[in-house]
């Protein structure tokens, strides 16, 4: 009985600074402050000439963003970027549930996908600008490539995994089919379909920086590229860093798009 | 007369689900019950009690219309039975709540899957939540309770599509003992309340004695009737008094020593 006592006590006191040390955005920080410090050492050691310290890759990026450079950079790099991931969203989920669901529609189209997935598919871009120039069209094709395959496998396995016990519920309390699909079989499926998401979100950003970098340089490629070429290596991590905060911002707002559309048990937990 | 009693005599009418010759060979040879027939009498509880594997749970999902039964046939309440119907209501042995959805959403869901417009289910889910002892967890998620009260869940799931035969799948195994005992009591206050139907699987001797009218012992797989064994005890007295009247002792003890011999 004492060592239950102990061990409830000990809990409680250490509580309190666990609450503060434990809530995300504490542990955001520290591991933000951890990699920015280890960066700056990196950057006065110095480990390269070509790796500038955080702080100087810092004032790089306001210049860029004060002068507009990045914010028309931006813009170049987002279309074929948003036009992309908006396609490989749609079509990948729409792909996946329908292989979930058909297991001829998963025969026919599940290899191309698994193949996909496995392949490096960087090797294609080659083909890709053969095939469509080197306009908005290739670059578009290319964050495609990236970023569906991994969204419509996760589709594909998750609506595949649905627990059968809910699904013998739902037949049992007389579904209709398209009320198993929509009020059983997606909300069952929609964690590991948003986790796909995500994986496959931060894909087309590499298929897109790749097509900048591969294709011809636009947009964040362009800066990274030429400024690598002038050694003004400040302002290529600049970008790249831009590019990086970017994508970890898109992923952050998937995650709360998620919880807000389809997991109010995590709301009512928070 | 006691209640119990009562109830025993004027469900002596009829049977309200009829099994014939019931036999089901798995995919891959497992022969799971073997020409089957029992009867399951209106307004009583039959539990169906038999070695573990023997087939309890095939025989209540083929009643239920989950899973087809290989020949042989089911009515219920004068019809046969070729897929789940409004008159039966399942309550899964591990509970098969959704968990994106709170409590009154998954009490109304049978009524929602119907169309019933929600303030109208959710006025029956409540009156149900509340006959299950789960008053003020209304707004609750299944992850928020504990496995008592999400197997209350259920039971108010299957309780509020008002069907006339309840499919209980071993309901309480996945409940502690001390919860269990609880729930056995609110059980038999539940079928005093309500005039339905309860067929009731269960592998503990003393849960199908203490809630059942009628006790089917099934044998081991292939699965036939082996003895069907009508427990004589007086309810509606304290329940502490029950676990110690020797006509329940002598009922355990019976189906304990007809069950033996089934295990090696």
């Amino acid at each position: 009985m004492t060592l239950i006592a102990e061990t409830k006590a000990y809990a409680h006191r250490g509580s309190a600074w666990g609450d503060i040390l434990r809530h995300p955005a504490t542990l955001w920080l520290i591991s933000a402050v951890i990699v920015a410090g280890a960066w700056e050492i990196a950057g006065r050691w110095p480990i390269s000439p070509a790796f500038p310290p955080f702080s100087d890759t810092m004032s790089a990026l306001a210049g860029l963003i004060a002068d507009g450079t990045l914010g028309k950079a931006l813009i170049i790099t987002l279309k074929p970027l948003a036009i992309g991931l908006i396609a490989s969203v749609v079509m990948g989920v729409g792909l996946g549930v329908l292989m979930g669901l058909n297991r001829f529609a998963e025969w026919l189209g599940s290899p191309i996908f698994v193949i996909a997935q496995s392949a490096p598919l960087a090797a294609l871009i080659p083909i890709l600008t053969f095939a469509y120039g080197i306009g908005l069209t290739a670059k578009i094709l290319t964050v495609c490539i990236m970023a569906m395959p991994v969204i419509v496998l996760n589709s594909l396995n998750a609506v595949r995994h649905t627990p059968a016990t809910l699904l013998d519920m739902g037949h049992s309390f007389l579904a209709t089919r398209r009320q198993i699909i929509f009020k059983i079989i997606l909300p069952a499926a929609s964690p590991v379909i948003f986790a796909g998401l995500r994986l496959g979100c931060a894909a087309g950003f590499i298929g897109v920086i790749l097509a900048e970098l591969l294709i011809t340089p636009t947009g964040i490629g362009d800066i990274i590229t030429y400024n690598q070429s002038v050694a003004e290596y400040e302002k290529m991590y600049a970008a790249i860093f831009a590019i990086m905060a970017l994508s970890v911002l898109l992923i952050s707002l998937l995650e709360m798009i998620e919880t807000a559309l389809f997991h109010p048990e995590k709301r009512a937990q928070s | 007369m006691s209640p119990a009693a009562a109830r025993k005599i004027e469900a002596r009418h009829r049977p309200m689900v009829e099994v014939r010759h019931l036999s089901k060979i798995y995919a891959g040879g497992v022969e799971a019950l073997n020409a089957i027939s029992v009867d399951f009498p209106e307004g009583q509880l039959t539990s169906l009690l038999g070695p573990s594997g023997c087939g309890k749970t095939t025989l209540l999902k083929i009643i239920a219309g989950l899973i087809p039964a290989t020949s042989g046939e089911v009515m219920v309440d004068g019809r046969p039975v070729t897929g789940p119907g409004p008159e039966r209501a399942f309550v899964f042995q591990d509970f098969a709540l959704m968990p994106w959805a709170n409590v009154l959403r998954n009490v109304a869901f049978g009524l929602e899957l119907k169309g019933v417009a929600q303030s109208e289910r959710e006025a029956v889910a409540e009156k149900h939540i509340a006959s299950v002892g789960l008053g003020g967890f209304e707004h609750a998620f299944p992850h928020e309770l504990s496995g008592g009260m999400r197997q209350r869940v259920g039971l108010a799931r299957a309780l509020a599509v008002n069907a006339k035969v309840l499919l209980m799948d071993e309901p309480f195994s996945a409940v502690d003992e001390q919860t269990r005992r609880k729930f056995q009591e609110d059980l038999l206050e539940l079928i005093a309340r309500e005039h339905k139907t309860f067929l009731f699987v269960t592998h503990s001797i003393e849960e199908a004695v203490y809630v059942s009218d009628r006790i089917v012992i099934l044998s081991k797989r292939p699965s036939q009737v082996s003895a069907i064994v009508e427990p004589e005890i007086g309810r509606g007295r304290d329940p502490d008094q029950i676990r110690r009247d020797s006509a329940y002792l002598d009922t355990v003890e019976t189906i304990w020593q007809s069950l033996k011999r089934y295990l090696d």
